[in-house]
């Protein structure tokens, strides 16, 4: 098996220099190259500066539709899990269609392309972020709310100081997680128009006809981004687990 | 003066009765121990005096504040009486520190120094100042619980509760924890105890309490409970327990 992939990877390499590929559009040691890779990595810009925005947007709504779900009260819990199951039920790439093109119409409101992605990308991942806290939460011992009370702290401060600490540590996995899924998702902000990543690369085909080329960048492109996220939620975990012990 | 008055409680789980029409009246100082086998209702008992469970029939007023569900009166009765938990419920991703600071600053709005030295001086009377800096789980439970006692007096409660207090530690630690509750009592906090330690019940108590099927069966001063049961199920269960 291991002989195998080495093999695979080896041919796959070595076919990269025959005739059929055509590095020379992403190759930097030309001029063209060099313009043509700065400009599919000038996408980066909006797949990052989207995603991040969205998953800022995405968790603090989660959050606010995550605590009802928690409440003793039937009707609060009604809203969050009404919430959770429309939202979730809606395609990304609908979403971002009906945001962009549909909600203008049904609100008077119009959004430009990068706030009509993000509230698409955050609507979608609130539905997963409410989830994902109610789950964190609800993990947390019932004796930690009860100390808390004994202490006379308000439902404010129990959840500020005493279990959304730790609920976070928790679910700071699942976290990273959705905002993998959200750096992947943004590339489907490029049907409206978005100059990110996916978008920049699409424009690149049509002009120099390379699709395996330049696509194979635009993975590359994606997977460097995502480790480096990975890396930095890592990171957060082991400092966070350290201040533990 | 009474502080604690209860009168005609009863608080169910679903079809099961915990407590049944139970009536007590606790002076202010007094140090009262509860005991009774698993199940019989001692641990609600106390839990309804600060509402962590909420009674269905009965009144309980708590220093002059019938306990209801009305928010400011919670307030006043969780500031009033404090609570010590069987499994300690540290906050375990605050420092010991962090612990017995939170409540003085939030809720009593202490500055941070004047929290610092209230949690400090406290730490002290239960004996270790030196761990103020570490994580519950670097502590041994003895150490744990001593925290969450010193966590409660932060707080100046005229009421301390405890819940089995010493029922998850270690038998050698048993005695650190029972100390320093030695040493509580000694101060003119009123205290309420639910604990199976007859030693300490003897040393400590001015009433014994005993608890059965979510009735009270027995009430009276130690010496005069332990050395003349007045009910059969009472007779029986100090034997059991001295005898084990």
């Amino acid at each position: 098996m291991k002989r195998f992939l080495i093999l695979a990877s080896a041919f796959l390499l070595l076919s990269g220099c025959s005739n059929n590929w055509g590095w020379y559009v992403v190759d930097p040691t030309t001029n063209t190259g060099w313009v043509n890779l700065k400009f599919m990595a000038s996408g980066a810009y909006y797949t990052i500066i989207m995603s991040l925005t969205a998953i800022l947007i995405s968790v603090v709504v989660g959050l606010l539709v995550a605590l009802p779900g928690l409440s003793t009260k039937r009707g609060w819990r009604m809203f969050n899990r009404t919430y959770v199951e429309i939202v979730r039920a809606v395609p990304i790439l609908v979403l971002i269609l009906w945001v962009y093109y549909g909600l203008p119409a049904l609100s008077g409101i119009t959004l430009n392309v990068f706030w009509a992605g993000v509230l698409a990308l955050a609507l979608s991942d609130s539905a997963f972020q409410a989830e994902i806290f109610r789950a964190g939460i609800q993990s947390i011992a019932r004796g930690q709310y009860e100390a808390a009370q004994s202490i006379s702290l308000n439902y404010r401060d129990t959840m500020r100081y005493v279990i959304l600490p730790q609920a976070i540590r928790r679910i700071l996995p699942a976290l990273g997680n959705q905002l993998v899924y959200m750096m992947k998702m943004s590339s489907l902000v490029s049907v409206i128009g978005l100059q990110e990543l996916t978008r920049k690369a699409n424009e690149l085909v049509v002009s120099e006809y390379r699709p395996l080329e330049i696509y194979t960048v635009l993975v590359l492109e994606y997977l460097v981004l995502i480790l480096i996220v990975s890396a930095g939620v890592r990171w957060l975990e082991r400092r966070l687990k350290a201040s533990d012990t | 003066m009474t502080i604690i008055s209860m009168r005609n409680v009863s608080k169910f789980f679903g079809d099961f009765q915990a407590l049944k029409d139970v009536s007590l009246d606790v002076a202010a100082g007094e140090r009262v121990v509860v005991c009774g086998p698993s199940g019989s209702g001692k641990s609600t008992l106390i839990r309804c005096i600060n509402r962590l469970e909420a009674h269905e029939a009965g009144e309980i007023v708590v220093d002059g504040t019938t306990l209801t569900d009305a928010p400011a009166d919670l307030d006043k009765i969780r500031g009033t009486v404090g609570m010590v938990f069987q499994q300690f419920n540290l906050f375990p991703h605050l420092t010991v520190m962090e612990n017995l600071c939170l409540g003085p600053r939030r809720v009593l709005s202490l500055t941070d120094a004047e929290a610092r030295a209230r949690a400090m001086s406290h730490l002290e009377r239960v004996q270790i100042p030196d761990q103020a800096d570490k994580f519950p789980r670097q502590l041994s439970g003895g150490q744990q619980q001593r925290v969450a006692i010193a966590r409660s007096l932060c707080m100046e409660p005229r009421i301390l509760l405890f819940d089995e207090p010493t029922s998850a530690l270690d038998p050698e630690m048993i005695a650190e924890v029972l100390d320093v509750m030695t040493e509580l009592a000694s101060t003119g906090i009123t205290m309420i105890v639910v604990t199976h330690e007859m030693g300490f019940a003897r040393r400590v108590a001015d009433r014994m309490v005993f608890m059965d099927n979510g009735e009270i069966v027995e009430i009276g001063a130690p010496e005069d409970v332990f050395t003349a049961p007045k009910s059969k199920r009472f007779a029986a269960f100090i034997k059991q327990i001295l005898n084990h």
